[in-house]
């Protein structure tokens, strides 16, 4: 009898995870890449960045709730700046992470600074990107769990409510989908890193 | 009034880190000594950090019911990836040439993980110690919601009616925390490390 809203409440789940996530990847890497072109600033930038990234996620959809309202897209914004940290922190480090030589080599080569960044940098830094994808994934599910706090929805209606009323079957209907789906992310993920780690250094990966 | 919830807190994060040490540091030494085991024991640790915590609280308190053994279990099963990982590292991770020496010297397998193997490991068991610690921090906001209180029931009940200096103060405190955790730690971990001067820290991409 709850199939319906599972379906629903499953969609509505998928549908924040996936918009705040792309909104946080897009954000994440592009301030990344800014980030890391411009050393001096990311020093002190980075350091503040880590202390937001304290601030456990309930808080940001709570007070954005405050000035928002009761609307999707206060938990579309929380979780979107909540997705960007790991992304932005992973796609600085990739970055660089990078060996100089193949840097120096690329621009011997003749490459621009723009070619270098899209040709050499990125590439060898994108399994380390793609980490904090999935780091910024499994998060967000897990947060996206809050939506129902402030009643829009997602799989922690179920929990909530059977939390309230003690009722187990309940509390069971919204763990196990949003367990499942946070693996079944996070795995997808993972054959996306295998993918995209250039060849030449596949062989090295030992543990992420 | 709310020094009461941060201790409250703070008992939660002690206690479930301490939880995982114990139960993550064997599971992190037969990785070292079983390959066959490792895979599976990396795979569950890993799961188990992947499920949404409010899910993971949520289910454990159909067993145990609404409370603080309930946050505790659920918090050590969420923090054993990085103390398992950092230890099967960390062992892993020790010269070769000093495990050598130490059998070379006639110590038994139980002498060298104790005497040589794990002090060289430390500094690295310890990264993921900081990580487990400062990671429960933020995650035990939601025992408030399974009935374990601390500063989450400050700032739930700050957004349940509408009034912004208890979620400031609540969410000022449990910062103040993790930073302090973080860069205590951090120093403790960076004396370490000139200590043993042993097998570089990793942390990148966690």
């Amino acid at each position: 009898m709850y199939g319906m809203s599972l379906l629903r409440n499953i969609g509505i789940h998928l549908m924040y995870v996936l918009v705040s996530v792309t909104f946080g990847f897009i954000l994440g890497l592009t301030l990344g890449i800014l980030l890391s072109r411009a050393p001096k600033y990311s020093k002190i930038i980075l350091p503040i960045l880590s202390v937001f990234n304290t601030i456990p996620g309930i808080v940001f959809i709570g007070i954005l709730f405050l000035y928002l309202g009761m609307v999707p897209m206060t938990v579309i914004i929380a979780l979107s700046i909540y997705a960007m940290f790991p992304i932005l922190k992973n796609t600085y480090v990739g970055i660089t992470n990078v060996e100089q030589r193949y840097v120096e080599a690329a621009r011997g080569c003749g490459m621009s600074n723009r070619q270098i960044l899209f040709r050499v940098e990125l590439p060898l830094a994108m399994p380390t990107i793609i980490g904090g994808l999935r780091m910024a994934t499994i998060y967000t599910v897990s947060w996206t769990v809050l939506a129902a706090m402030i009643g829009l929805g997602g799989l922690g209606e179920f929990i909530y409510q059977g939390i309230n009323i003690n009722r187990n079957d309940m509390i069971l209907l919204g763990a196990i989908p949003a367990a499942v789906l946070a693996i079944l992310l996070g795995v997808l993920i993972d054959l996306l890193q295998r993918k995209v780690t250039p060849r030449g250094i596949r062989k090295e990966e030992k543990s992420r | 009034m709310s020094f009461d919830l941060v201790l409250e807190h703070l008992m939660m994060v002690i206690a479930s880190v301490l939880c995982s040490i114990v139960v993550g540091l064997p599971l992190g030494i037969a990785s070292y000594y079983f390959p066959r085991a490792r895979k599976s024991i990396l795979f569950i640790s890993d799961v188990l950090q992947t499920v949404p915590s409010l899910a993971l609280l949520g289910i454990i308190m159909i067993f145990v019911g609404a409370g603080k053994a309930t946050v505790i279990i659920g918090i050590t099963l969420y923090s054993l990836l990085p103390i398992v990982r950092n230890t099967y590292l960390g062992l892993s991770e020790v010269d070769p040439g000093v495990k050598e020496a130490a059998r070379g010297m006639g110590m038994s397998r139980m002498y060298r993980l104790f005497r040589v193997e794990l002090p060289l490991a430390f500094p690295v068991m310890f990264t993921g110690i900081r990580i487990a610690t400062v990671n429960a921090i933020g995650t035990i906001v939601f025992a408030a919601s399974v009935g374990g209180g601390g500063l989450g029931s400050i700032i739930y009940k700050g957004i349940r009616v509408m009034n912004v200096k208890w979620i400031a103060l609540g969410t000022l405190s449990l910062m103040l925390m993790a930073i302090l955790f973080d860069v205590v730690m951090g120093i403790i971990e960076k004396r370490l490390n000139q200590k043993f001067s042993g097998p570089s820290v990793r942390e990148v991409a966690e």
